[in-house]
């Protein structure tokens, strides 16, 4: 089977994370892959493998849109196991937004053809909007089946299980679908020595808007549907009081909340 | 005056606070009119008219069978029938989803997470974790704006309407997953925890003893939340978890108390107004971004705090 898995380009969460330009946009200098689509990534290689895996002539395609660094999230796919790359990279991108985004995803992915399966995180640790995988879905026609929890795949019935805040559904559909996973439905594994040697062999295909059919003016900031007027960092939080306890804590504590009228 | 459509997802016996927020919200920038999905009483729909509600627009058919895909072409529907200046959503996971579609549908520019609305449509929301604060725009069609909780203090309108009802074909929604089973959680009488004023979450630190984390909700009249290592342990549903991969909340408190304050937990807490750690290890943190923060035992502090304030109140 063809499964496309969406890898996103993000900046590391682990450092600080800024805004730059007028119109602000995120700044990608230290950037990684998306840590939720490693779990995309996971369940995909799961299906392939529980298939016969790449010999039984399964593929898992990983998808990203952005600058040239973001072959980066393409080649860790890859290390990890996925079997090849496509990257959609044009100048004309910068400043997408989601529905931007999902064009050009939705694009980049008929142009493959026949696929079975498209699975994606459940956000981008940046945008954090979820925005992008129901309108994938929207755009190519495919049941959706996202913030997926649990997935299993019965000949060509997909099933899977969504948390809601108040009940829990089962889902099914009939491939192909799209899928979006959350942290919860396994544990990614690491690249290992063998992947990342494999890996360099792996073919690693880049498209631009031209070859996707797409016009510069659709998509990037002059395209995009929503735009950022202004955009303005948090100022430090200003030291809070720290105590320790010394057997009325809790007292100060409600003291406290009453000084801040919390009572 | 323009219309501004809000939808309005199964309320059940009475609307709830999130929903007259939108309501509210709506009536600052033009006439609220409601897609409407679910049973229509005669107490909703009085509580609508009392919040401006000019027009309830149902669905002819069922929307319940499939995820998402019926009430995005719902919605989009009936924003073709009110034509109005916006459409507010809640911005839960299925909210976002719904106007995620919608937007495809009428060729409209999507915002999510907004925390304010202006009578222009400007919307203010928080990015990267809180480390921003940004106005954006819809540039394009008619906005989709999902809101948080608690962005408006909700209020019903000086003068009551009588809404009218007007039914709406959805039409054909295309391919969409079968929900084929539903199992409902039991509630728990607390607040919901994304609409809460205050949250006392837990973490991996009680060790499994939910009960002084409940207790202090309880006597604060807050809601319940946790970190991933205690819901991953499974001492509490996954759904009190608060994070990147759980609920975002920005209550007036929040209380953290036996969690160390990874990244993805703080960045589902930063933009509470009030936040009150209490850990037993210093060097947590957590205390870098408390207003008051205690080192300390939970299993001591909060039920000492949960006895105070309830000898205080009386
Ligand atoms: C993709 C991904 C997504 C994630 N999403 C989320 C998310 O949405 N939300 C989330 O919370 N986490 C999330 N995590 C997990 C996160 O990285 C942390 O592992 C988690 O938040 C830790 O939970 P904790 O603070 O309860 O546990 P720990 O880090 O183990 O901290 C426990 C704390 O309790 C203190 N303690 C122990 N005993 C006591 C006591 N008696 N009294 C007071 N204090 C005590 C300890 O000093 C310690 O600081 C995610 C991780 C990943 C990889
Ligand atoms: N530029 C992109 N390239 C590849 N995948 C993306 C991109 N943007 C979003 N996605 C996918 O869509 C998911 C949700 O993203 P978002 O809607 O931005 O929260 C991510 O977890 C990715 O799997």
């Amino acid at each position: 089977m063809n499964i496309v898995v969406l890898v996103k380009y993000v900046p590391d969460a682990q450092f600080d994370r800024h805004l730059t330009g007028d119109p602000a946009t995120v700044d990608r200098s230290e950037s990684i892959l998306s840590e939720l689509d490693e779990y995309a990534i996971e369940s995909a290689l799961q299906l392939a493998e529980e298939r016969g895996g790449p010999k039984a002539g399964n593929r898992v395609i990983a998808l990203t849109m952005g600058p040239a660094a973001a072959a980066t999230a393409v080649k860790k796919a890859l290390q990890i196991g996925a079997t090849e790359g496509l990257h959609v990279n044009d100048d004309a991108l910068a400043g997408s937004d989601a529905t931007g985004t999902s064009l050009v995803l939705a694009a980049a992915i008929r142009s493959l053809g026949d696929v079975d399966l498209v699975l994606t995180g459940m956000a981008s640790t940046d945008g954090e909007t979820s925005l992008v995988p129901a309108q994938l879905a929207e755009r190519l026609r495919l049941p959706q089946l996202t913030f997926a929890a649990s997935l299993e795949l019965d000949g060509t019935t997909v099933r899977a299980r969504r948390d809601g805040d108040t009940h829990a559904d089962s889902l099914e559909a009939e491939l192909p679908a799209l899928v979006s996973v959350t942290d919860q439905i396994n544990e990614p594994r690491y690249p290992n020595f063998k992947g990342i040697i494999a890996a360099k062999k792996k073919s690693v295909a880049t498209v631009t808007l031209a070859d996707l059919g797409i016009q510069a003016a659709e998509v990037g900031t002059a395209g995009a549907w929503t735009a950022v007027r202004t955009a303005e960092a948090r100022p430090p939080r200003s030291q809070g009081t720290i105590i320790t306890d010394e057997g009325d804590a809790g007292i100060r504590l409600v003291d406290f909340l009453a000084a801040q009228n919390l009572l | 005056m323009p219309t501004v459509l809000v939808f309005i997802d199964h309320p059940g016996q009475a609307l709830h606070k999130g929903q007259l927020e939108l309501l509210t919200l709506a009536r600052n920038i033009g006439e609220p009119v409601a897609a409407f999905n679910g049973d229509l009483t005669d107490a909703v729909r009085t509580t609508l008219g009392d919040y401006g509600v000019g027009t309830i627009y149902r669905p002819s058919a069922d929307l319940d069978g499939a995820l998402v895909a019926p009430k995005a072409a719902f919605v989009a529907a009936a924003a073709r029938e009110a034509n109005p200046a916006a459409v507010l959503l809640p911005n839960t996971f299925e909210g976002k989803e719904i106007a995620a579609r919608t937007g495809i549908k009428l060729d409209s520019g999507v915002i999510t997470d907004a925390i304010g609305v202006s009578a222009d449509l400007t919307v203010t929301k928080s990015v990267l974790a809180g480390a921003y604060t940004v106005q954006a725009q819809v540039g394009r069609g008619t906005p989709i704006i999902t809101v948080k909780a608690n962005a408006v203090a909700e209020a019903p309108a000086a003068e009551a309407a009588v809404p009218e009802v007007a039914t709406v074909d959805a039409g054909d929604f295309g391919p969409a997953a079968r929900i084929t089973h539903r199992a409902e959680k039991a509630a728990s009488g607390r607040p919901a925890l994304t609409e809460a004023r205050v949250v006392v979450a837990g973490g991996r630190g009680t060790g499994g003893d939910f009960s002084p984390i409940e207790d202090l909700a309880d006597a604060l009249g807050g809601a319940v939340g946790a970190s991933r290592a205690a819901t991953d342990a499974g001492w509490i549903e996954h759904s009190a978890q608060v994070g990147q991969t759980g609920q975002t909340v920005s209550p007036q408190l929040y209380v953290s108390a036996g969690i160390s304050g990874a990244i993805q937990q703080k960045a589902g807490m930063q933009t509470a107004k009030v936040i009150v750690a209490v850990n037993n290890d210093a060097d947590s943190p957590v205390f870098e971004i408390a207003d008051f923060g205690i080192v300390g035992d939970l299993a001591e502090v909060l039920p000492q705090a949960a006895a105070e304030i309830r000898r205080r109140k009386g």
